[in-house]
Formats: C-alpha cells, sequence, structure tokens
C-alpha cells in the first residue's frame, strides 16, 4: 500500500512546485520551496535512498530556505509575476 | 517570452515522454543502471573490502574518492566566488540605492535561551552524524552543513556580530581550506608511500591494524575533511548573503 | 486496483518529467531572478529524482548492511557459493518454519513450551546469520553517491546565484529582469 503514500506525495510536490513559482510573495515562495524539499525528502526514503533524503532535508529543506530568505529580505520581496 | 517558454516547454516534455517508454520498468532489478558489475559489486563486496555497513559511505569516500574530492573543491570555490562577487571591505560609499531597513530590536528572551540549550544539542549531533556514517546514514556532507546550521542558527537568534566572534571571518576560511588539505593529504600520503592517489590500503605504515582497518580509518579522516569544508563554506555563505557582503549585520 | 497501481508505477517518471518542465519554464520565462533560482532548484531536484528512481528495486531495502550480515561478510570471506548460501537460507527457513510449527502445536496441547521456545528463536538467529549478501536485495547505491555530492553543490551554486542576485540589486535596485535591461538598454 506504499505506492498511495507515494501518490499523494507526488501530487502534492507538483502542487508546492507551481504554488512556490506562482506565488507573489518571495518570503512566501521561500518556505513552500522548503515543504517542496521535505516531500522530496520523504518520497526518496520511501525508495530506500536514506542518505540522500538526509542530505535533501539538512540542505534543501534547511540551508537552502535560509539563503533565499536572507536574499530576499536584502532585497525586495515583491514579485512582479 | 511566456509564449516562447510555453513552446520550448510543451516540445522538451513531448520529446520526455515519448523516451519515457523507453525507460526500464519502476523498481526493476535488472534495469540497465543496476545490472552491471560495478554497482553489484558495490553491493556484494563493500563489507569485505572496506569493513563498512553502509555501501553509500564506503563508495563516496574509497571507491569514488577522486569524485569527492573534487565535488568539495566544488563547494570551496563557490565560496569562494561568493566572497569575490558580495564582500565589501572597509566603509562602502558608493551605494545608490539605500539598503532595505531592518528592524533590529533587542533579541526575544524565547529564543535566546531556547538557541543557547539547542545549539549545543544539534552541534553535538552533527558530530554523531560525521563519526556514525559508516554505519547509519550520514557523513561529512550532512554532518557538515548541520554543523552550520548550527552557527547560522547563533547568528540568526543573536546577531551575526555575535556569531563573527566564534568563527571569525579568516578562521572560516582557514577551516575550509584545512578541510581539503586534510583530503587531498590522505592522496599524497598514499602516492608518497608509492600506491595510486588515494589508494587508502597503503596508510598501514602510519594507521593501526591490517589495509581493511587502514581504508576504514582514513574514510573516517576523510569524511572530517569534508566536514570541515563543508561547515566553513555553508557559514560563510550565510554570512554573506545575510549582510550583503560587509559582516557588519544580519538579518 | 491493478491498474491503478501500474499507473502509479509510470506516474513517477511522469512526475519527473513534469516537475523537470515546471522548472526549465520558470527558467526561460519568469521575470524575476529568485523566481528564477526557485526554478532552477526544482529543475535539479527533479533530475535527482529521476536518478533515485532508476536506482530503486522492487522488495529491496536500504543499501545499509544489518549487524548479522556484516559479521557474515567479515569472517566469510569465500562467497563464491552465492548459489549454495541461498539454498541454505531457504533449508534453513524451512526448519525454523518446521519448528514454530511444532510449538504451536505444543501450545495447543497445553505443554511447557518456554524451552522449544528459546530452540525456536536461536535457530531463526542462525538462519539469518547465514544469509549471504544479494545485489538484488539493496537498493543501488552508486546513484545514491552521485546525487548526494549534487544535492550539496546544488546549494553552493544557489548561493552564487543568489549572491550575484544581491549585487544586481545593489547596481539596478531591482530584481527584476525587465526593468535591469530596460536601464542597461537606456544607457542609465
Amino acid at each position: 500500500m506504499i505506492w498511495i503514500f507515494d501518490l499523494i506525495i507526488l501530487v502534492f510536490l507538483v502542487i508546492t512546485a507551481i504554488i512556490s513559482l506562482q506565488v507573489k510573495d518571495l518570503l512566501s515562495a521561500a518556505m513552500i520551496l522548503g515543504v517542496y524539499s521535505f516531500l522530496m525528502c520523504l518520497l526518496w526514503s520511501g525508495m530506500g535512498a536514506v542518505d540522500v533524503a538526509f542530505t535533501e532535508a539538512a540542505v534543501g529543506a534547511g540551508v537552502s530556505a535560509v539563503f533565499l530568505i536572507s536574499t530576499v529580505l536584502r532585497t525586495s520581496r515583491r514579485s512582479s509575476d | 517570452m511566456k509564449i516562447l517558454g510555453i513552446i520550448t516547454v510543451i516540445i522538451t516534455g513531448f520529446l520526455l515522454l515519448q523516451a519515457e517508454r523507453d525507460f526500464p520498468d519502476w523498481g526493476d532489478a535488472a534495469s540497465p543502471a543496476s545490472d552491471n558489475r560495478l554497482s553489484q559489486h558495490y553491493i556484494t563486496e563493500t563489507i569485505n573490502e572496506t569493513r563498512v555497513s553502509n555501501m553509500v559511505t564506503a563508495v563516496l569516500a574509497d571507491y569514488r574518492g577522486y569524485d569527492t574530492m573534487f565535488e568539495t573543491v566544488v563547494i570551496f570555490t563557490a565560496g569562494i566566488a561568493i566572497i569575490g562577487i558580495l564582500r565589501v571591505y572597509g566603509p562602502s560609499t558608493k551605494l545608490e540605492h539605500p539598503e532595505p531597513t531592518l528592524d533590529t530590536e533587542k533579541p526575544d528572551l524565547i529564543i535566546e535561551t531556547t538557541c543557547r540549550l539547542l545549539i549545543p544539542i544539534i552541534q553535538l549531533f552533527a558530530l554523531y552524524v560525521i563519526a556514525h556514517g559508516h554505519y547509519s546514514p550520514g557523513g561529512g556532507f550532512q554532518g557538515g552543513v548541520i554543523f552550520g546550521a548550527a552557527f547560522i542558527l547563533l547568528a540568526l537568534a543573536r546577531d551575526l556580530q555575535t556569531a563573527q566572534k566564534w568563527v571569525p571571518e579568516n578562521r572560516v576560511l582557514n577551516l575550509a581550506a584545512i578541510g581539503i588539505f586534510i583530503y587531498a593529504g590522505h592522496g599524497v600520503l598514499s602516492l608518497i608511500f608509492g600506491e595510486n592517489f588515494l589508494d587508502y590500503s597503503i596508510l598501514t605504515k602510519v594507521l593501526p591494524g591490517d589495509a581493511i582497518d587502514a581504508r576504514y580509518h582514513s574514510m573516517l579522516g576523510v569524511e572530517i575533511g569534508v566536514a570541515f569544508t563543508v561547515t566553513a563554506i555553508m557559514f560563510s555563505i550565510y554570512s554573506n548573503l545575510a549582510s550583503n557582503g560587509k559582516m557588519e549585520e544580519g538579518i | 486496483m491493478e491498474l491503478l497501481q501500474s499507473i502509479a508505477d509510470s506516474f513517477n517518471y511522469w512526475i519527473y518529467i513534469i516537475l523537470m518542465m515546471i522548472g526549465l519554464y520558470a527558467l526561460v520565462a519568469k521575470n524575476n531572478l529568485v523566481k528564477k533560482l526557485i526554478g532552477m532548484s526544482i529543475f535539479q531536484t527533479a533530475i535527482i529524482l529521476f536518478y533515485v528512481s532508476i536506482g530503486y528495486k522492487d522488495g529491496a531495502t536500504i543499501p545499509i548492511l544489518y549487524e548479522h550480515q556484516a559479521h557474515h561478510g567479515h569472517h566469510d570471506a569465500g562467497h563464491g557459493d552465492a548459489e549454495d548460501a541461498h539454498h541454505d537460507v531457504e533449508h534453513a527457513v524451512e526448519e525454523a518454519a518446521k519448528e514454530i510449527h511444532a510449538v504451536a502445536e505444543d501450545h495447543a496441547d497445553g505443554h511447557d513450551a518456554h524451552a522449544d521456545d528459546h530452540d525456536t528463536l536461536v535457530d531463526s538467529h542462525d538462519a539469518h546469520t547465514s544469509s549471504a549478501i544479494h545485489a538484488e536485495d539493496f537498493a543501488n547505491p552508486l546513484v545514491h553517491v552521485l546525487m548526494l555530492t549534487a544535492i550539496v553543490v546544488g546549494v553552493a551554486t544557489l548561493g552564487v546565484g543568489l549572491a550575484i542576485t544581491q549585487k544586481l540589486y545593489g547596481e539596478f535596485g531591482s530584481i527584476e529582469e525587465s526593468e535591469i535591461i530596460e536601464q542597461i538598454r537606456t544607457g542609465k
């Protein structure tokens, strides 16, 4: 029954990817990209790639979100598209 | 530009969906990626040749040592590039556009206390991840990122100056260089003893145990080198991005 | 249900293509530089998803050995007879199953089955220790290694991109591509 779990995560991945690109507030976009990374991490740990999932949880959801947020706060927060 | 983008995406996506039929079946153990001598050798022989349970760590630090070494160099180069792009020394006068003002209130008591309690635990966990990478998921990259994240948390909770007291800029860069030095040192040492670059089994001459033990121990040494570089570069990138290259006040 | 599962299987590849196209569209068509970098991140993770997918095997576990397997591999360097070892495992499992059956009967009879229970446990432990390492039981570690380094390098390149974005903001006061191009064109 693990494939149902997979299916739900895959659908949510596409939804979060589209939302993070469509939202006008860049701070929200960075946070939603963090959610996307965590979903990706769940999917990979389900596939048996625990090392990759661990790295993604530390890097994608943690550090890269912080980098994006610090840039957004140092530049402008609004996006035209 | 939007129409151009949509056309590009539709054409590329259509071609890739056509190619999808030739992909191996989902979860097929006989797919070309898995059904070759190299992958099977990594799975079955790692434990005999290196005594490491986690195959990923063994392949990362031993079998594909060159690859990992130059990935580390790439990270180091990226850190140097960011310093080259952003870092401003001295008071900057040429700024047409005023910097966005950030309200810098006194840090909250709860946040400060929580971070004070949390940071040692995060650092301990990072050390565990680095050292226990032979038996569980983990290793130099993950541990290094977590260790760097501990310093980033300190800079976020207090301010960049407090974090800079613990890890000043020049010390950070020295640390990054030391990490690569440790990694390359293992390779050069094996060269000196008359073996190939990064062939750890010859290091029995300086490490305890037999040739397998030497590979086991030098893998840990290499992971520590990677962790040094990744920790330093992660914090360096953060402090440059957060202070716009001035290293005065963070976000 | 079967049909749905077969869709779910190739669905994984479709999603990788869809995510990659979302990232590509953002790289080409988005006006905001930070949005472009987010698109680049999505593109990277889509590629990594593809690599991890082809390393996955049905019924395989994570590429870390259990302790007893590690012990076995360490003590028994003669691993050439994989066939024999496999046969041994089957044999041992059969025996264990028989013993469990016997224990169950004992229970039904109301006898004291404690000693037998203990024996069964020891036997099943033996069955485990005699298991050899088979390549199809573990996910492919090679793709995991390649992707692990790719993720960390990916965040470093994201940092470089963000640094360039900040520098452009300091120069032009905007992170919108069209405005920057406009300023360059008018020679301001």
